[in-house]
């Protein structure tokens, strides 16, 4: 994880069908943790949000083969269960529960060493690449985490 | 039969009605047939998506909101046809019987 950079996901461990599970490391500093919290350093829960938007993006581009790309449009029933701070180990998991037209919704959940952290509904609507250099970016990314089908 | 066909209607409408109510700040007593979600209720995309999922759902179905977007933008159907809620009932309704058939 580099939590400045958003990037969030280390690591994809599995995708199939519609489900995927993925881990990421905290990492053992980072600028947020001088702000969030002085003394007491704690990943901000709005990042565990993305953290599993993410997680359920790249479900989505590993179904739709990248053929658009998922933007987070809403989340419902996000809840923080158990603190989490630098060096731990996280677990994510999303599944489908939803295909729409042109959007899809998952159900995501965050634990850490099976301890439960965090989980929420998100709504991601897809939409065709916006810009090339973002395709390209996501692909490389892709192939940084071991998506299946894009490993390098 | 037609008779059946406006029941079913009338029945989808108050349900579709109930779900925009539910899920935008639209006031239920102002949902008309004559209605059109965007222009006249001003329903903006984020809420619509929630609708289509609530919809989706409520009638077991996938509402193919990308098809009908194309369709208006390429001048095939006029918005109305899929966008003013007594015809969104009547298409929700083709799309039961279609699943259902």
């Amino acid at each position: 994880m580099r939590l400045e950079y958003f990037q969030m996901i280390d690591r994809v461990v599995s995708l199939e069908g519609d489900a995927i599970q993925v881990e990421s490391r905290v990492p053992e500093a980072s600028p947020v943790f001088e702000g969030h919290f002085p003394g007491h350093p704690l990943v901000p829960g709005v990042l565990l949000v993305e953290t599993m938007a993410q997680a359920s993006g790249w479900l989505i581009l590993g179904r739709n083969g990248f053929a658009q790309m998922p933007f987070l449009m809403s989340v419902k029933e996000a809840k923080f269960r158990s603190f989490v701070g630098p060096e731990a180990p996280l677990e994510v998991t999303a599944r489908v529960t939803h295909d729409g037209s042109g959007f899809t919704v998952t159900e995501a959940r965050v634990t850490s060493g099976g301890k439960r952290i965090a989980d929420a509904e998100i709504l991601l609507r897809s939409m065709p690449f916006p810009h090339p250099d973002l395709e390209a970016a996501m692909r490389a990314s892709a192939q940084r985490i071991g998506l299946p089908g894009f490993a390098a | 039969m037609a008779a059946d066909t406006n029941a079913s209607s009338t029945g989808t409408f108050d349900k579709v009605a109930d779900i925009i109510a539910e899920n935008s700040e639209v006031a239920r007593d102002s949902i008309k047939p004559d209605s059109h979600v965007t222009e006249d209720l001003g329903i903006d995309s984020l809420d619509f998506l929630d609708i289509v999922f609530a919809i989706d759902k409520a009638f077991g179905i996938k509402v193919p909101v990308e098809k009908w977007t194309q369709e208006v933008n390429a001048g095939d159907k006029p918005a109305e046809h899929y966008f003013v809620m007594k015809n969104l009932a009547a298409r929700i309704d083709e799309l039961v019987a279609a699943k259902g058939a």
